[in-house]
């Protein structure tokens, strides 16, 4: 039977407000990309409200932290999902300004025809981000310290797909001088899906200590050195 | 040096085991608590220590208590010596009734120390060293009882320091004071680890955390896990000392 059951119900509504402020990032990237591909300032408009959400969400969630550091005293692994919870929100926030960021550059752009005709890889940067977001929250609810190792692996793929878009829009430049100044607003918003996959690493490597009590992945074991170690 | 190397220890109170198979080595000049739930057994260990459980009837203890490499329950071992190198201080402060110089000057005299320039000078050194010099200076010959709970406990320590100990056992030592007498005595502590090994039996998980170097987990008369503080409160080892420590049970 647990002696610390206000403790532990306040950690499980913790939990669910994990998972709640999860959704409302997954969902302003989402609106976020529509907006972005539909030219919809309506979707748009609504990411903005949404960040509004996030940051209240944030705060909700911090208090709530710094209430249970407080008044329970908690330590092991209760200690480290609260800690860890503090610090992934502050991501979680941060993902929320970027795709707050990304709608605004849509409002900006909405009256003018995009100078790249494939927006593919904007398509796949936000699936992969919102793959990230998600399975890094999923791995800390769940314990699964292999999904939150997944997703910090998972990153190179976003920051590949930067890689392309950078090239291509560095190539629509030469191409034409006037794609010049949309070409840098839709390297911002590649930037932006960018910096939501490394953000997603840091909620992954928090899941991790919230897990493990360490923040890194475990390193290979280095082969034993053969005879006596010494270098000659 | 005052390390204790406890091999295989089992203690048993009328037949009933209360310590089983105890391995730990304790080394010295660390502040090392020990805690558990109730009837964990970790006060019966801490006894075992500098055997307290001798005047116990029906006690029987088998394995070796090692300090310093010698076994203290070996027959040759002379036990009121054993104690003025391992000190004691209980739960409830229990001074003697008699005046603050005296409580401090009990033992050394008991050990054949009788010029008052020695015992003078040993009762303000202990007194310092408790962290109670400048509170009793100049009441030194009025009743311990005068003092409030927190200054008798620091007495108390006091009283174990002058025959200069070289571990100090405290069983509980704050439970019975306020948060600034019990504050008083962790800092008192954290102080004295620089000169004596110090092993604390606490209820209070904050204060283990707070004050010592190394904490043992008991459970059911077993050692379950003996592991540095920061570890065993950060990432403990064993899934019942997170348990307890997170208030899954106990």
């Amino acid at each position: 039977m647990t002696t610390r059951s206000k403790l532990h119900t306040q950690i499980d509504r913790l939990n669910e407000s994990l998972i709640d402020i999860c959704n409302t990032v997954k969902e302003a990237i989402e609106l976020a990309t529509a907006a972005f591909i539909n030219k919809d300032i309506e979707l748009a408009h609504q990411v903005l409200e949404i960040e509004r959400e996030i940051n209240q969400k944030e705060k909700d969630i911090e208090s709530l932290c710094f209430k249970l550091l407080l008044q329970q005293q908690p330590v092991a692994r209760d200690f480290r999902f609260i800690s860890a919870t503090l610090k992934m929100i502050t991501d979680m926030e941060r993902i929320g300004d970027q795709a707050s960021d990304i709608a605004e550059i849509c409002i900006e752009l909405a009256n003018e025809p995009y100078i790249k005709p494939n927006l593919d890889q904007v398509s796949q940067m936000a699936e992969a981000a919102i793959k990230m977001v998600q399975d890094s929250i999923s791995a800390v609810i769940n314990h699964d310290k292999t999904l939150a190792r997944a997703v910090i692996k998972y990153d190179q793929v976003v920051d590949d797909l930067f890689e392309s878009m950078k090239d291509e829009l560095f190539a629509l430049i030469l191409a034409d001088v006037q794609n010049g100044r949309q070409a840098l607003d839709l390297l911002m918003i590649a930037k932006y899906y960018e910096r939501i996959g490394d953000h997603a690493v840091n909620i992954a490597e928090w899941a991790l200590y919230s897990i493990t009590g360490t923040k890194k992945p475990e390193k290979k074991k280095k082969p034993a050195p053969v005879g006596n170690g010494e270098v000659k | 040096m005052a390390d204790f190397s406890v091999k295989n220890l089992n203690l048993y109170y009328d037949g009933v085991q209360a310590l089983h198979d105890i391995n730990i080595d304790i080394p010295e000049k660390r502040i090392v608590a020990f805690i558990g739930p109730s009837g964990c057994g970790k006060s019966t260990f801490l006894r075992t220590l500098n055997r307290m459980n001798d005047i116990i009837e029906k006690c029987k203890i088998t394995g070796e208590v090692l300090l310093d490499g010698e076994n203290i329950y070996d027959k040759k071992v002379d036990v009121n010596l054993l104690r003025k190198r391992v000190g004691m201080v209980f739960q409830k402060p229990n001074p003697c009734p008699m005046s603050i110089y005296d409580n401090v000057a009990f033992g050394p005299r008991t050990h054949g120390i009788r010029k008052k320039a020695e015992l003078d000078e040993i009762v303000e050194r202990s007194l310092q060293n408790a962290a109670l010099w400048e509170e009793t200076k100049d009441r030194l010959k009025k009743s311990a009882f005068g003092l409030s709970g927190g200054q008798q406990q620091r007495l108390c320590i006091a009283r174990t320091l002058a025959v200069e100990p070289e571990v100090l056992l405290l069983d509980e030592p704050t439970s019975a004071l306020d948060p600034i007498s019990t504050t008083k005595i962790e800092e008192l502590l954290m102080t004295l680890r620089k000169t004596y090994s110090i092993i604390i039996v606490t209820h209070n998980m904050q204060q283990a955390n707070r004050i010592s170097d190394d904490t043992a987990f008991f459970l059911m008369g077993e050692l379950i896990e003996f592991n540095k503080t920061s570890t065993l409160f950060s990432i403990p080892s064993d899934k019942r000392t997170e348990n307890y420590i997170t208030g899954r049970f106990g």
